[in-house]
């Protein structure tokens, strides 16, 4: 039987860890074992856990979760000759609206990932890993059952791994829902059966994560890079990219284009030819209007602002993210107000509640969003939008606020005008107040 | 030694210990970082966002509730802004989201005139708000009869979660749903089930968490505050009384004056309410001959007991006298002055709950072996023996928890059940009754190691048993402080005035067994609710209420209870403290105007009776009383060490009545409150009774 996959590739491409999604049988281990898998980690036996560390600093790969902190940097925090146990923990939350990239990696390379994990585990001393799945992600929490079983019974997990004397457990727990356990403390905490919110920092999930010990988290892609940087070494994987941001990522294009689709390209890749070429250009040839660059809590960038180099230092530069890769590609006749509107109905549903300017700020700026969007939109709404996202922005326990309040910010002030048009439009009867 | 480094506050330069939070080494200068969520002995929580500050080298605002004072990475002081710009904006923000959905229901809230949300708005908020949406509305919440909980009023600083979970160990509040919704929710789905002492209304920073006795009833300018002590358990807290018109509106401590800071359990919060109960008595009765009572005047009263007792004394017939556990030091040793003087009576005594006797003498000759309630706070470790504290010592259990949760303090327990200090332990000891001893000394090579230790002991422990207890505390070599753990409010003043039959006088149980007994007095006491009275004697009871021995009297003089009267009483810990009277009940007389009136018409000359006459003797006759007065008039509690040489061993039997959390002797059963919570007793409250 064929393999179902999820978009028709790129020959754009630049596949690393995307590289055996296509093959038959990529989820099977004898399917991993028959492209160089767990090669790595043999390599990685042989290696001191410094020289691990060191070859992933040479890679320069940054997290690939959102916030693009230097992994190998990161690994070297953990204070490993710690006489406490320590955890490896890998975020598999994915819940940034417009990510669908984890689930792939968990889905068709699922022994990839495993594999990094295991090498992180012998770089960290650790014996333990866990697997936090979001809840939604039901059939992949199964299927990454069945691979670790797999991985057990022949001997790739659990006790004297490959003959090595390392051991090495990994279990996967179900998240339940909440968009807040994507942040590593919160996760940690719902890990640990406890309500999911974000834990005060310092101390870093490094030096006191899961139940207070020693923790490297990480996301699943950045866990799933691993083995490509030990196999080929951290130098050649860091040629793929740009300095400081190397190798390659996927970008999850969605939105208004003709190819949306998961596709794997080198850190410093032209944005508007990803969007040109790579997924098919703009749907129905219009213009386009803006894009999110890395997942919705990004601040969004205006169709000229586009030409730009996707990577973190780039990105930032114009003052948004490379986020989680979520790319949401927007054409002129998209609505700012609503897509404003669905962007905070997210936040305000998320919200944890823990501190008062998101608890509170996101469900105002909802309220505000959708009475606008109802046709109720009052003239100084635009401006009141502005000032409650920026007494979030900065000022919150933990950085959904600033996710709710960056994009808000950036839309009020970039596309004004399809607010005006709204309050214009109400004026002239077109519409009339319905909440 | 202290590491000081230097911080630029507003300009000013402070020292502050490295590592001081910076909210504290403001308040310590005087500048006021504003927060609801920050609390000192509690965990931290960031999540008000109240206490933002400028730091000079961080882009972003900083906590000021979390941030730990340091010097910057090349040496220079950290430079702060409590009042730049920035921050008052941010402030101003932060309450107007804040506000979004409080009701603002202000004129009708319990909260309104002490409510820090109205404070702080008053003070850093805008005039105006740019809200106009609707508000989140839930309706409230009956948690309950004592909490009432409205939702859409609070403001989610978590403090009653701490309080219920780190202060009180009881962990009943948590939180439910999230973002715009989250809110606070009790242990049983729909209600609370705990020991309703309070600490969540009173921690509350607005009028989300209300009390079920005092909601709706006064705004609070219209009270007075009276600083007196809880007239229940044997721990002394202070209480502050909110009195309007002369009646008590309600109970807490939060102007953290006395020994109990800002504790206070049940009964220290509610109970003050047997004031008010309709089954007071306000006139003296006689008995008449249907076995009932007609009220007669105090000039008749007090006229026939003065015959009678002239009469008894004149044909030298036998008296017996019953004191209180409840009145105060000055009552009691005038009581006892009136007895042995007056009278010439050796038979005096009270229900005693605790061998104090043994214990005063096994340790005489000791220096400092008396502990306090400030010493289980500081104590490197204690040892817990035969008392379920947290159900009979509310306050001397919260000191042990605050200890540990603060200081790490080590924890014994040797109990026959499951306590609460068993959380909070490092070693556990399950013993039959009778084997306490066995189990402490389980624990000897444990507590060998250890720097100092506090042993508190219940009346499981006495006599030979609490001499050897001494013994053992002696034979570890380390310093080592006790506690013997007496029952109500003033056990151990009525022992230390001497309310015991020292000297050869008849006990409690051999008064009410003598055949030949011509007059039994009782004093706040009742003693026939469990034994019956072989003679035919004469008994006057002062009581405020009808009571098994009230019943029984031949006469009833109606008294004032604690909250009613000035003097002093002592604690368990040994600690003496001020009443101060905050209501009246018409028709009542204290035990001490009611015994010098008795006095004054036997023609007897017993000195003035008045509190402050009587506290002036006390401290120039009973050794170990001569406490400071400066500490005693301006609230707080002197320590007295009553140790004298040796005690003699008295007759009679010691047992605690075992009361809980729930019940307070006589004055339990006439608590309205008290007894709409009381709670079914369940392993949490297994104890020892």
């Amino acid at each position: 039987m064929a393999k179902v996959l999820y978009n028709e590739p790129s020959p754009l491409e630049t596949l690393v860890i995307s590289r055996n999604f296509r093959k038959e049988g990529s989820e099977t281990l004898d399917g991993y074992l028959a492209n160089d898998g767990y090669k790595a980690f043999l390599k990685a036996k042989e290696m001191t856990p410094e020289a691990i560390i060191e070859e992933v600093k040479t890679s320069a790969l940054r997290g690939r979760g959102g916030a693009g902190f230097p992994t190998g940097l990161k690994w070297s925090f953990v204070p490993r000759t710690s006489p406490k146990p320590k955890y490896i923990v890998i975020n598999a939350d994915e819940s940034e609206p417009g990510t669908c990239k984890d689930r792939l990696l968990m889905e068709y390379d699922p022994h990839q990932l495993i594999e990094g994990i295991i090498i992180a585990g012998l770089a960290m001393d650790a014996h333990k890993g866990y697997l936090y799945i979001r809840g939604e992600y039901r059939f992949i929490i199964e299927h990454m059952n069945r691979a670790i079983e797999e991985a057990y019974k022949r001997g790739y997990l659990g006790k004297n791994i490959c003959g090595t004397g390392f051991d090495f457990d990994l279990y996967t727990h179900s998240g339940a829902g909440a968009y807040e356990c994507g942040e590593e403390t919160a996760l940690l905490d719902s890990l640990e059966g406890k309500r999911g919110i974000p834990r005060m920092k310092p101390p870093f999930p490094a030096v006191a994560g899961a139940w207070a010990c020693p923790t490297l988290l990480n996301n699943v892609e950045t866990f799933a890079t691993i083995p490509a940087i030990i196999r080929d070494g951290g130098a050649a994987y860091a040629a793929l990219g740009v300095p400081k941001s190397g190798g390659t990522r996927l970008l999850c294009i969605s939105g208004h284009v003709n190819k949306p689709g998961v596709y794997e390209v080198p850190l410093g890749y032209p944005m508007m030819k990803a969007i040109n070429d790579i997924a098919g250009g703009m749907r129905g040839g219009r213009k386009l209007k803006a894009v999110v660059p890395g997942g919705s809590s990004c601040p969004i960038l205006r169709a000229d602002e586009c030409d730009v180099p996707m990577d973190y230092d780039s990105i930032a530069k114009i003052g948004s993210m490379m986020g989680s890769g979520g790319m949401v590609v927007l054409d002129e006749t998209t609505d700012m107000v609503k897509f404003a509107l669905r962007i905070m109905r997210f936040y305000a549903h998320e919200s944890c509640g823990w501190c008062i300017p998101c608890r509170e700020g996101t469900t105002w700026l909802r309220k505000i969003l959708q009475r606008f969007d109802d046709g109720g939109g009052r003239k100084d709404d635009v401006r009141v939008l502005g000032e409650v996202s920026k007494n979030m922005l900065g000022r919150t326990f933990c950085a959904l606020g600033d996710a709710a309040a960056m994009p808000t910010i950036s839309i009020v002030e970039k596309f004004s005008e399809d607010f005006d048009k709204r309050l214009a439009m109400q004026g002239s009867g077109l519409v009339t107040i319905n909440g | 030694m202290a590491n000081l480094v230097k911080v630029k506050i507003n300009g000013q330069e402070f020292e502050a210990e490295k590592g001081t939070l910076l909210i504290e080494a403001a308040r310590q200068n005087g500048i006021e970082i504003p927060a609801f969520c920050y609390y000192e002995g509690y965990s931290l929580q960031a999540a008000c966002r109240m206490c933002l500050v400028e730091v000079e080298g961080t882009p972003k605002l900083q906590v000021g509730c979390t941030l730990p004072v340091d010097v910057n990475r090349d040496g220079s002081p950290m430079v702060v802004h409590t009042e730049s710009e920035t921050v008052k904006s941010a402030r101003k923000g932060t309450l107007e989201l804040l506000l979004t959905n409080h009701p603002l229901d202000c004129p009708v809230c319990d909260k309104g005139g002490e409510c820090e949300l109205q404070d702080m708005v008053f003070k850093y908020g805008a005039g105006e708000s740019r809200y106009s949406e609707t508000k989140v509305h839930t309706p409230e919440k009956q948690w309950s009869p004592v909490v009432f909980f409205d939702a859409p009023r609070c403001i989610l600083c978590y403090r009653c979660v701490r309080a219920c979970n780190e202060g009180m160990g009881v962990g009943a509040l948590g939180i439910g749903n999230r973002g715009v919704i989250a809110e606070i929710i009790p242990n049983k789905h729909d209600h609370l089930e705990c020991d309703e002492c309070g600490s969540c209304i009173d921690i509350c920073p607005v009028g989300a968490l209300t009390s079920g006795t005092y909601r709706y009833q006064t705004r609070p300018w219209e009270m007075n505050h009276v600083g007196t002590v809880c007239t229940h358990c044997g721990d002394g807290c202070k209480t502050t009384l909110g009195v309007r018109d002369g009646e008590i509106m309600r109970g807490n401590n939060r102007d953290r004056s006395g020994i109990n800071d800002e504790f206070l359990c049940v009964k220290g919060r509610y109970a003050f309410d047997f004031v008010n109960h309709p089954d007071r008595l306000q006139s003296p009765m006689l008995k008449n001959a249907s076995g009932g009572h007609d009220p007669i005047s105090w000039s008749q009263a007090l006229d026939m007991v003065a015959k009678k007792f002239s009469e008894v004394k004149a044909r030298n017939g036998k008296f017996g006298i019953i004191g209180s556990n409840h009145t105060t030091n000055e009552e009691n040793y005038f009581l006892q002055k009136f007895a042995r003087q007056g009278l010439g009576t050796k038979n005096i005594d009270h229900h005693r709950t605790g061998d104090l006797a043994t214990l005063f003498d096994a340790l005489s000759g000791k220096n400092d072996t008396l502990a306090s309630v400030g010493d289980l706070y500081t104590a490197k470790a204690v040892l817990v023996v035969g008392n379920d504290l947290s159900q009979q010592h509310p306050l001397l259990a919260n000191q042990i928890r605050a200890n540990f949760r603060h200081h790490a303090a080590h924890i014994y327990t040797v109990t026959t059940g499951e306590v609460r200090e068993d959380k909070q332990s490092i070693a556990k000891v399950r013993v039959k009754q009778g084997g306490e001893l066995a189990g402490v000394e389980s624990l000897r090579e444990q507590l060998k190691a250890e720097a100092s230790l506090v042993i508190l002991f219940g009346d499981s422990v006495q006599g030979d048993s609490l001499r050897k207890l001494v013994a053992f505390g002696d034979s570890l070599g380390i310093p080592v402080k006790y506690i013997g753990l007496v029952d109500y409010s003033n056990s151990r003043g009525a022992f230390d005035m001497g309310i015991i039959p020292r000297d050869g006088g008849l006990s409690r149980e051999q008064m009410l067994a003598a055949t030949d007994l011509d007059v039994l007095w009782v004093v706040g006491a009742n003693p026939l609710k469990s034994a019956t009275l072989a003679s035919n004697a004469f008994v006057v009871v002062s009581e405020m209420f009808m009571t098994e021995t009230a019943k029984r009297a031949d006469l009833i003089l109606p008294a004032a209870s604690a909250y009613e009267k000035s003097g002093t009483v002592t604690n368990v810990t040994g600690e003496v403290q001020k009443l101060k009277p905050a209501a009246k009940v018409m028709g009542t007389k204290t035990d001490l105007e009611i015994a010098g009136s008795i006095a004054k018409e036997m023609g007897l000359n017993l000195g003035i009776w008045l509190p402050d006459k009587m506290l002036e003797e006390i401290r120039s006759t009973v050794h170990g009383y001569n406490v400071p007065m400066p500490i005693l008039s301006t609230g707080g509690a002197a320590p007295t060490q009553p140790l004298n040489g040796r005690v003699a061993a008295l007759p009679g039997t010691i047992a605690s009545s075992g009361d809980t959390l729930f019940t307070s002797g006589t004055l339990g059963r006439y608590s309205k409150m008290l007894n709409s919570v009381m709670e079914a007793p369940g392993a949490l409250y297994g104890g020892n009774k």
